[in-house]
């Protein structure tokens, strides 16, 4: 039985849909209106919108006045960059968790010792921080090497494939800005400050939680009996990966990869922390319109809409491939 | 060469034991079906000499050799999915010729071999398509091709006919049967049918809770059950159980009957009843019958039988046919 609403229903259902549509779009659309007006005219209150002088004026401006081709390139290099590795390290954890999940009942003595290991690094990090006062910026050591172990302690003290997803889900759940400080005292160190390299890195490390949860989710999907199929047929593990797995995830690997490749271009917090001028990607391109002493609303936005077009143009090809990867599997 | 030997062979989940200490030879050429209920461990044990997965304890060896620790790849033998586990990305050529590919053949190879077993199975006018253009017997078909192309030392089938419709499934029995005359390749077929089981083994494994009832030729296990498990699961309509006075004349138990093996008349007999349903296919005729103090009994009579609901009749056991079983259920010998 087809579900049948009355026509009022629909047209009241649609126009629900179209308004709330309208209103997430609408700051963009507003920042692309205020990209073509003069800054007096963006300044307006009340906001103007017939009687306005249409101007490319910002757009020259910004142009002639900062490198956008380099932030552009920065922008496409990183994301992307970091992307391809994340996903080369992320399939075959996503495989391994897929298809030959650890799920040993948990035991008194797997917790007790996942305890003890756990009071031993915070007991390291802790004397790392108070006799690290004394040594310069070893103190920032203590918190990173707990938070380093903590992947460890779980490897070693569960290795239950579902805690490890849950461990990998949780890291997102930490504020960035709470490792700032060590991180960037480690980018410093190792001279990857302002390095399309460790910017890169950085992404990728952000992502790979997200890229392994939803590689994770498509290849459950995927019938085991296919690659056990394989396995008999004489194909090693890499084989098996390339031949079969990787081509029948496709959609699912294409959607992840658009989205990451989204989520990094759009990522400001890192990128404006670890980069200057070189490495600074289309992120840092919008920020430098913001200064403090004063706002310039019209090339901030020209500069915004410059930085959101390759992505905006982006998923909107890829839209239908979007759209078939994220429903990938409800449809076999 | 293809000979099979399993030793002491045990799996287990977690804290349950699904195979419990399996010991099994197989010859080279043999044809030989597992057989059991669903859940008893026909895949498992499948499985684990498949290399799919690993032995908990025991031993599998393989043409003499040691493959316990050896991966599926490395054990030389191919498997028929009972879900066929085709590569949907692939075309129908390249699913055959996959297992040569890994194993680095040339294309002349490839190709010719492809062909030949395209030939065999019918698939020739198919070569191009993908699985899911296919029917259900042209996939198991394909499924087939692939594992016969690795010229392997056995074949493992995974209840390889279940998705088939009736029609087709007796049809593609007669042609792994003859397959199997072709190969004189040593042949494992996992199924829960145990007319596929008769008709198609030379030897039959019957398991039960993951350990082995009985092991022997199809008749063997017909005419000489070892215990009560096999009795009741070999045969169709299943063997008659009869306790009481009657089994402890003939100092057992319990003893059995099959449907087949009982006389039936409407004037005398040792057991008196009335016939509940009588169903007449003209070849044969099945008649249920409640006997008196010893409750449901099945006979099969051959050919018509002028017999209703509710007629008195008298059942009589064919002794030399009567199968004695203990209280543990074993076997008594004649
Ligand atoms: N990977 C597994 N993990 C846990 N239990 C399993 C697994 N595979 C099979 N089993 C259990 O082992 C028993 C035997 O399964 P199986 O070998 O598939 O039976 P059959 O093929 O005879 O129907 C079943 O009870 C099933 O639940
Ligand atoms: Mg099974």
């Amino acid at each position: 039985m087809a579900i049948r609403k009355s026509l009022g229903r629909r047209i009241g259902v649609n126009l629900l849909a179209w308004a709330i549509g309208f209103v997430i779009f609408f700051p963009i659309l507003w920042t692309i209106m205020t990209s073509f007006k003069s800054e007096l005219d963006a300044f307006a209150f009340p906001p103007k919108f017939f009687s306005v002088h249409w101007t490319l004026e910002n757009y020259k401006e910004v142009l002639s006045r900062s490198n956008y081709p380099l932030f552009a390139y920065n922008s496409i290099v990183e994301s992307v960059g970091a992307n391809i590795v994340g996903l080369l390290i992320a399939i075959p954890a996503a495989w391994s968790m897929a298809f030959a999940p650890t799920i040993v009942p948990e035991r008194k003595e797997t917790r007790m010792l996942y305890a003890a290991m756990l009071a031993a690094i915070l007991i390291a990090a802790a004397i790392l921080y108070l006799i690290g006062d004394a040594r310069g910026d070893w103190r920032i050591y203590g918190p990173i090497v707990a938070i380093a172990c903590i992947p460890v302690v779980f490897w070693i003290a569960t290795r239950r494939t579902p805690d490890v997803l849950m461990w990998m889900l949780s890291t997102k759940m930490m504020p960035g800005v709470g490792v700032l400080v060590p991180i960037f005292l480690w980018f410093r160190d190792l001279h990857l400050l302002d390095t399309r390299f460790g910017v890169g890195f950085m992404l990728m490390l952000m992502n790979l939680p997200i890229i392994i949860w939803m590689l994770y989710t498509y290849f459950k999907e995927i019938p085991a009996g296919i690659l056990e199929a394989a396995r008999m047929d004489g194909a090693s593990l890499l084989n098996e990966i390339v031949y079969v797995l990787t081509p029948m995830a496709t959609p699912g690997i294409a959607s992840t990869m658009l989205l990451a490749v989204i989520l990094s271009w759009n990522e400001a917090f890192w990128t404006l922390n670890l980069t200057t001028h070189d490495a600074a990607p289309l992120t840092a391109f919008i920020a430098s319109y913001s200064a403090p002493e004063g706002l310039f609303w019209a090339k901030l936005s020209a500069a915004s809409t410059l930085a959101i077009a390759p992505i905006l143009v982006l998923g909107w090809l890829s839209q239908k491939q979007l759209v078939r990867g994220l429903t990938f599997g409800a449809v076999k | 060469m293809g000979s099979i030997e399993l030793q002491q062979v045990r799996k287990s989940f977690g804290s349950v034991n699904i195979i419990k200490g399996v010991d099994l030879q197989i010859k080279d050429g043999e044809f030989v079906v597992f057989v059991g209920p669903s859940g008893c461990g026909k895949s498992t044990l499948l499985r684990l000499i498949a290399g799919l997965e690993d032995v908990t304890g025991g031993k599998i060896v393989i043409d003499g050799k040691d493959a316990t620790e050896r991966g599926p790849a490395q054990r030389g033998l191919a498997m028929v999915f009972q879900s066929y586990a085709l590569y949907p990305h692939m075309s129908v050529r390249n699913n055959i010729a996959f297992p040569l590919k890994m194993a680095k053949a040339s294309k002349e190879v490839i190709d010719a071999k492809v062909a030949r077993a395209a030939g065999t199975l019918n698939l020739t006018d198919y070569l191009d398509r993908r699985p899911g253009q296919l029917s259900g017997g042209q996939r198991q078909r394909v499924a087939i091709g692939r594992a016969i192309v690795r010229e392997p030392s056995a074949f493992l089938f995974d209840e390889p006919l279940s998705n088939l419709d009736a029609a087709l499934r007796v049809q593609m029995r007669l042609e792994i049967g003859e397959l199997h005359k072709t190969l004189k390749t040593t042949m494992i077929y996992v199924t829960h049918d145990q007319v596929e089981a008769m008709t198609m083994a030379d030897k039959i494994v019957v398991l039960d809770l993951g350990a082995i009832a009985q092991v022997g030729a199809p008749l063997d296990l017909y005419n000489r059950p070892d215990n009560l498990f096999v009795a009741k699961f070999i045969g169709s309509p299943t063997m008659n159980i009869v306790k009481g006075p009657s089994a402890d004349k003939r100092g057992a138990d319990c003893v059995g009957i099959r449907p087949e093996h009982t006389d039936i008349s409407t004037t005398a007999g040792e057991w008196p009843g009335t016939v509940r349903i009588a169903e007449h296919l003209g070849s044969e005729t099945f008649v249920y019958v409640d006997v008196d103090g010893i409750g449901p009994f099945t006979v099969r009579v051959d050919g018509e039988a002028p017999l209703h609901a509710s007629d008195r009749v008298f059942l009589t056991p064919r002794e030399s046919r009567l199968h004695r079983f203990n209280a543990a259920g074993a076997r008594i010998a004649a």
